[in-house]
């Protein structure tokens, strides 16, 4: 048996569209974890809805599909509870930078040691072709009828202002370069972002396949411990830079400034109410 | 004779009242009384005006009276704060250069006493000290008492100064008693008890901390909100001796989600939130139903709507907690009748949350939140905690069907070699997103079939008074004490209560107490009777009268009883 075929998910069949970026994405994330040699029962994937959050239904993982914009707290909680485990948030781009905006500035803050991959199509899927936050000015849709007034999100010049401890970006068609970076971001002591260009074949005209290989190169001979370097290259706009944009390996993580995993004795999981102290706390007062 | 000495402290916010409270009601609970003490207060930091009442007596005190016998006005403002609820038998002892007000005022120079010994602050000990002496409370227990609070807060060079203070204040009341500016008799009537020396004393926030604590809490995750922050912190101070997680999450619907994700990987979670906070919760609340997820939700009432008054009280959101998520899913909702019923319940809440995987609402209010009273020792738990895990199989499906009270057994990530997934679409019994109607129907049984067992489970109501009554009161949540009281004062022998500390689902034979009943009157502190609404639909039974409090303040005791005779003499009473 093929290695691979252990983060099969043969039951369920993918829900997207025929040429949808996703199944590249869904492909790049099964190799990485293989390469990466994961057991299936040590992957949690947390995801919040939309097309691109489908993911891990169709993948031999654990999976928590929670709610629109909010896989990154359960995300942080399910590492927090057990650090053994490897921690995936994936969504798209209105879940995880729109519904979950706030969500995405905090858990930087936190710098939990999980990975959140962004499949960053720049439109509305699953609800049928609105405006993404990543929408580009000028983008029409049935809603933005005159195109899109606001300006799109910069996740990657956001993230790296953070300090978030490891910021990439990828485009899904190029599959070696995905799976390399998503297994850097995975094998990353820390909050680990990586956005990924995907084209919406239903309804983006504009962001196809062709404009990403022709909008998009990838990064050469960056110093990706260089902040303000990365901020500079984050906010290109002519050719949209691909690869790790910064990594901070220094910063400490969530799990690791959490008291109850600096403790000796028993797992956090697997203590028990400490009784004397209870019994001395209801006698005091 | 009452049955107990009540003394108000008001003032503006960072003048001290708290301190006094803390100090006079640990010592005369030292001295051998039962106390009680509960505050109102405004929303802000400094300034504005709020009170503190405590009671002293020689009988159990749970329930907060509107009658001041001791006045203790801080500030220019105090007097007229609580003017409504001044009567002539009210002593009110203050500085009277500042103090403004044509009523009678027995003067002590609290501030320069004060300044004699050093600061301003010492006003509150010699406040403390005062009514120690008034109450004829042990000036050694007094003693004692400061000397260990001060070093516990590592200010021993406060000790001898404010032992000055306290006698100080002490002999200050002995003067007035001596000159008979005040009655001694007024306050002669308590009899001490050593036997009570070793109650405790805890307030509802931190009975809910200790409760889940003993319930197995390791996790909280919540954004703070008055009034519901107390367990929240009290957790916090705790988390290294209990190993907790206790996070501070960015809004409420982090929070809740992150309870979630904790309970999925094996933790013991909860949120402590209100009224506006938990809304923002109903979604992830929903998530819960879905995922048949345990969840232990502390939700502190305040007044609403929106913001309300925060630092209030109120008991209207109990529809809020009963309808909250959309969909259809079973959910306990708990409200506490006193202290101790707050500790043992929202241990309580963690087992039923973890047995059925379902929601467990531990619903209080602030006046629960702020107010402590004596109680007996509590008791530590019997054993470790039953934890509903399983070690999944390679085979496992989180969502089996077949069970016949629709539970299937709950495994975690990363013990066993099976794989736990969770799926807030409609799912197939892997787990897995599914449109199948055959399926979505067998969920959505599968969902509701705890509903019976729940039902079976369900805390009844307690009876208070005799079996033979004609008019029942109905009560729930925190005004338990409150209503038994008002009917000791009536003492009359066809009236009864009962009260309801699960409020949802109620047990099955709640009906057969209503049907016994000539005439029904609801008592809540809202405005709508959202109980009494409850049990008409749960019942059947039309309840008549309603008594209802809603202007932020918690019920009185004495005020009640007033208002239930007015009622029963046709006078009173909402529809």
């Amino acid at each position: 048996m093929n290695k691979s075929m252990s983060f099969e998910q043969k039951v369920v069949k993918p829900a997207w569209c025929p040429g949808c970026g996703n199944f590249f994405i869904l492909k790049a994330l099964q190799r990485a974890l293989v390469e990466l040699a994961l057991k299936p029962q040590e992957v949690v994937i947390v995801s919040g809805i939309g097309q691109a959050a489908k993911t891990p239904q169709y993948l031999n993982v654990h999976m928590f599909n929670g709610l629109h914009g909010r896989a990154l707290p359960p995300a942080t909680a399910i590492k927090a509870c057990n650090p053994h485990l490897t921690v995936i948030a994936e969504g798209g781009d209105g879940d995880m930078y729109g519904e979950g905006g706030n969500h995405f500035l905090h858990t930087i803050r936190r710098n939990p040691d999980i990975t959140q991959l962004v499949h960053n199509n720049m439109v509305y899927g699953l609800t049928k072709g609105q405006a993404s936050p990543t929408s580009e000015l000028g983008y029409r849709t049935p809603v933005q009828v005159d195109g899109v007034i606001s300006q799109p999100i910069n996740p990657i010049a956001l993230a790296i202002s953070q300090d978030a401890s490891f910021v990439a970006r990828v485009f899904c068609a190029n599959l070696e370069h995905t799976v390399e970076i998503i297994k850097k971001a995975i094998q990353h002591p820390g909050y680990a972002l990586v956005d990924i260009f995907q084209p919406c074949v239903t309804f983006n005209k504009v962001n196809t396949y062709k404009w990403f290989q022709e909008h998009t190169y990838i990064l050469q001979d960056h110093d990706v411990h260089d902040q303000g370097q990365a901020f500079l290259r984050a906010t290109e706009t002519e050719k949209l830079p691909l690869g790790i944009f910064y990594q901070n390996e220094k910063k400490k993580t969530f799990e690791q400034r959490l008291k109850v995993h600096q403790e000796e004795g028993p797992a956090f999981l697997s203590r028990t109410i400490n009784r004397e102290k209870l019994k001395e706390i209801l006698e005091e007062r | 004779m009452e049955r107990e000495i009540s003394i108000v402290l008001c003032g503006e916010a960072g003048q001290g009242i708290q301190t006094v409270e803390q100090l006079l009601t640990k010592i005369l609970k030292l001295s051998g009384y039962y106390v009680f003490a509960t505050k109102e207060y405004m929303s802000r930091v400094r300034g504005g005006s709020n009170s503190t009442q405590i009671l002293v007596s020689d009988k159990p005190a749970r329930a907060p009276i509107s009658r001041m016998d001791v006045l203790i006005p801080l500030d220019k403002e105090a007097i007229n704060h609580v003017s409504t609820r001044l009567d002539r038998n009210t002593i009110i002892i203050g500085d009277q250069e500042n103090l403004v007000t044509d009523k009678k005022i027995i003067h002590v120079s609290f501030l320069k006493m004060a300044e004699e010994i050093g600061q301003p602050i010492y006003a509150n000990t010699i406040a403390v000290g005062l009514l120690l002496g008034l109450l004829n409370g042990d000036i050694r227990v007094g003693r004692h008492y400061l000397k260990d609070y001060f070093l516990q807060k590592n200010k021993a060079e406060f000790v001898s100064d404010n032992i000055l203070a306290l006698e100080k204040g002490f002999q200050e009341a002995k003067r007035l008693l001596k000159e008979n500016l005040i009655d001694s008799k007024r306050f002669s009537i308590l009899k001490s008890s050593a036997k009570l020396k070793n109650n405790l004393l805890l307030n509802g926030a931190e009975a809910v901390g200790l409760g889940a604590i003993a319930g197995g809490c390791n996790f909280i995750s919540s954004y703070p909100m008055s009034p519901s922050t107390g367990v929240l912190v009290f957790l916090a101070q705790y988390a290294d001796d209990f190993h907790i997680i206790a996070e501070q999450t960015e809004d409420e619907i982090s929070a809740i989600n992150m309870a979630l994700g904790a309970w999925y990987t094996g933790a013991r979670a909860m949120v402590t939130t209100s009224g506006g906070g938990f809304s923002l919760m109903t979604e992830g609340l929903s998530l819960a139903g879905m995922l048949e997820s345990p969840l232990v939700i502390h939700l502190a009432q305040r007044p609403g709507p929106s913001t309300g008054l925060p630092t209030r009280t109120e008991q209207a959101d109990l529809q809020l907690a009963l309808y909250a998520g959309h969909g259809e899913f079973p959910r306990i909702i708990l409200a506490p009748g006193n202290i101790e019923e707050t500790y043992l319940l929202t241990q309580k809440a963690f087992h039923w949350a973890d047995r059925f995987q379902i929601p467990v609402f531990i619903l209080t209010d602030q006046y629960t939140m702020d107010t402590y009273y004596n109680i007996k020792k509590l008791s530590i738990p019997r054993g470790d905690i039953v934890h509903f895990i399983i070690e999944t199989p390679a085979d496992y499906q989180r969502y089996k069907l077949g069970s016949k009270d629709g539970i299937s057994p709950r495994g975690i990530p990363g013990f066993g070699e099976g794989l736990v997934r969770v799926d807030s679409d409609e799912h197939d019994e892997m787990g897995l997103i599914t449109e199948d109607m055959v399926i979505r129907k067998k969920m959505v049984e599968k969902r509701n079939a705890r509903w019976a067992q729940l039902k079976k489970e369900a805390i009844p109501p307690v009876l208070s008074g005799t079996e033979n009554y004609r008019i029942l009161c109905v009560g729930w949540g925190s005004n338990y004490h409150t209503i038994q009281e008002a009917l000791e004062r009536l003492n009359r022998p066809d009236i009864s209560l009962l009260h309801f500390s699960q409020v949802y689902p109620i047990a099955e034979d709640s009906i057969k107490f209503l049907n016994k009943a000539e005439q029904i009157i609801s008592i809540e502190n809202n405005y709508t009777g959202q109980f009494s609404q409850l049990l008409e639909r749960q019942t059947g039974i039309t309840i008549e009268t309603r008594i209802l409090k809603y202007d932020g303040l918690p019920l009185y005791a004495d005020e009640l009883a007033q208002g239930i005779k007015e009622v029963l003499e046709g006078k009173g009473g909402q529809r």
